[in-house]
Parts: C-alpha cells; sequence; structure tokens
C-alpha cells in the first residue's frame, strides 16, 4: 500500500487497507501524542481503531514542537 | 487592565502567573525545563509541525520538556492564510486535548507582522468552534476592539516585531488598547518584542494583563536568570500599575518638610 505520509510518499506493508492505529503503531509513533488527518479531514483518536487508510490515500500526522510565535 | 485581583481570566480558567512563555529556541532541553520553572510561567506556546518519520518524533516538545504541568498554548506559527491557520488549530486541538490556541496569520516575511483581516476572519470561525482565541495583532485599537467583540479571550498586540527585542515601541497605542478592553473585560497579554525585563514591566505597567515572550528569554546568555528576572519584573510590573504612579511634574517638589531648617 502506497501512502503520501507528511509529503511523502511511502509503502506500508501489505496491500489492502489498515486501521489508522495500526499504521500509527508501524511508524513507530504508537507513544507520541500526535494528531491524524486523512485526506484532509482530521481523524479523531476515538475513531482510529475503525479508521480505514488505504492504497493512495494521503496522511498527514502532526505533533507539538518547541515554539512560541 | 482587567480585574487585577483575581489573576489572568482567559476563556474559563483563571491562572495566577501573568507571564507566558515560548518554547522555541533554547539551546539545550534541560536549559528550556529550568527556564520554564523560573519563569514561574502556568501557560507554555507550542508550535504544531509534521512528525519526523525518520527520526521517531524524538524531536517532539514531549521528549524535550515535562509539559503535563503547564497549559499548552498552540500556536498557528508560520501560516500565512486563514484556511491554514485554522487547519492547524483543529490539528492542535487534536494533539494536546484543550480549546486554547494563539492565532497567528502571517503576512510578512521579514518583520512577521500579522494579517489583522485574515485573523479576524479565523478568529471568527474558531470561536464558532468552540475555541479559546487568542489572537496575535499589531497594536491596532481597533482591531483589537472588533476582536474584542467577536469573543476572543484576549487580545495579543505586539510590542515590537517577534525576536527583535526592541521592546514596548508603541506605549501609547498598548495603553488605547488596555483602556478599550476594561470596557469589554478582556485582557491584553502583550506577545511579542521583549528584549529585556524593563521592556515586560513596562507592559505590566501600561496596565496589560500579561507578557508572552520567548526569545527574550531563551536567546538569553543565562536564559535560567533571564526567566526569573521576567518573572521578577511581570510582578513588579503588574503591583505599580495597581498602586498607581505619581504625576509627571517638570520641576522638583521636597520631599523633606520646609520647616525646622537650621540657621
Amino acid at each position: 500500500m502506497r501512502l503520501t505520509i507528511n509529503g511523502e510518499d511511502k509503502d506500508v506493508s501489505e496491500a489492502g487497507t489498515m486501521s489508522v492505529t495500526r499504521l500509527v503503531g508501524e511508524l513507530g509513533l504508537e507513544n507520541v501524542r500526535v494528531a491524524v488527518e486523512l485526506n484532509r479531514a482530521i481523524v479523531r483518536r476515538a475513531s482510529w481503531d475503525e479508521t480505514e487508510v488505504k492504497d493512495g490515500d494521503t496522511v498527514e500526522i502532526v505533533h507539538f514542537v518547541g515554539g512560541g510565535s | 487592565m482587567t480585574d487585577s485581583n483575581v489573576g489572568l481570566k482567559l476563556g474559563l480558567r483563571t491562572f495566577t502567573s501573568r507571564l507566558l512563555v515560548g518554547t522555541g529556541k533554547y539551546p539545550s532541553a534541560a536549559i528550556a525545563r529550568e527556564a520554564l520553572a523560573a519563569s514561574g510561567a502556568e501557560i507554555v506556546t507550542v508550535a504544531v509541525r509534521r512528525v519526523n518519520l525518520d527520526r521517531n518524533a524524538e524531536d517532539s516538545v514531549w521528549h524535550q520538556v515535562d509539559l503535563s504541568r503547564y497549559t499548552l498554548l498552540p500556536n498557528t506559527a508560520g501560516c500565512s492564510t486563514v484556511e491554514e491557520a485554522v487547519r492547524t488549530a483543529m490539528l492542535g486541538r487534536e494533539v494536546g486535548m484543550g480549546d486554547l490556541v494563539k492565532i497567528e496569520v502571517i503576512a510578512d516575511a521579514k518583520t512577521l507582522f500579522p494579517d489583522n483581516q485574515g485573523t479576524i476572519e479565523a478568529a471568527k470561525i474558531l470561536i464558532a468552534d468552540g475555541f479559546t482565541v487568542l489572537p496575535y495583532v499589531t497594536d491596532d485599537l481597533v482591531v483589537c476592539k472588533k476582536l474584542a467583540a467577536l469573543g476572543c479571550a484576549a487580545v495579543m498586540p505586539l510590542g515590537a516585531p517577534i525576536g527583535s527585542g526592541l521592546g514596548i515601541r508603541n506605549p501609547v497605542n498598548i495603553r488605547l488598547i488596555v483602556e478599550a478592553m476594561v470596557e469589554f473585560g478582556v485582557p491584553v497579554i502583550v506577545d511579542a518584542g521583549v528584549g529585556i525585563a524593563s521592556d515586560a514591566a513596562k507592559a505590566m505597567e501600561l496596565g496589560c494583563d500579561a507578557v508572552l515572550m520567548n526569545t527574550a528569554i531563551a536567546g538569553a546568555k543565562d536564559p535560567v536568570k533571564m526567566a526569573h528576572a521576567m518573572r521578577l519584573a511581570i510582578e513588579a510590573g503588574h503591583l505599580a500599575a495597581q498602586a498607581g504612579r505619581i504625576p509627571m511634574k517638570l520641576y522638583a517638589t521636597a520631599s523633606s518638610p520646609m520647616e525646622g531648617l537650621i540657621g
């Protein structure tokens, strides 16, 4: 399955689909506080398990970094 | 200055500290931690950025500083359109699970001056979506009045360009904003421009409710010491504003009695 994650094309294991929870896990981000956008729509954390990511989708994964203005 | 004895009220929450600090540009995580503690700040700003997929997000601010003790204020720094700012605010709320947001819609790359009109539009959208909105604007009275009327939880006029350290360049404008905001019951937070402790004290003496800064602390030779200095300056300025200054006069007025002089 090929996804565009944070602007980069990325091959993510197997074919077909996977849940957002699994994708976040495969990226090693399960212990990081992140927010996920799937095709420009935010996926609330409570919906990660039942939301499927499929080939060709565009995903944004963001977190907090140090910043002021 | 809004009701000064009850602390800094933002939305439904009240804070004791009147110093808000940014978490960017510190020389190290250890110094950031210590400086934040020395500042006494309860609210810290953070930026919303893409995770670095190659580094497993170890650059996350969560790894640098224990933020659980702070109220997080995500910003929309780097956004130059209403759409980007709104999208970033929504993502920030999802990361942090809080409704506070500092709106920045930046319109000029050299000065980082905000697009006030775009900020007003973004504020409208985010307030309607339940955010507690703190907008970063130029020191423009009319813009601040519009934002207050919309229901912003505070207005955040700049003292000078972000990171410039030039201090409060137009104290008259800041004072006019302070007086106007009293009628709305909306706090004024000077955001950007502070370079040294006296700048922060000056902002508070003008009647501001709080000051937000980052570079002045993070960029100081000793950030921890500067954070402490800023904490004291904010307190001093706030107390002085409450105490009420004497009128300025051109000539001397003796403060020792004239009676009983020898000779």
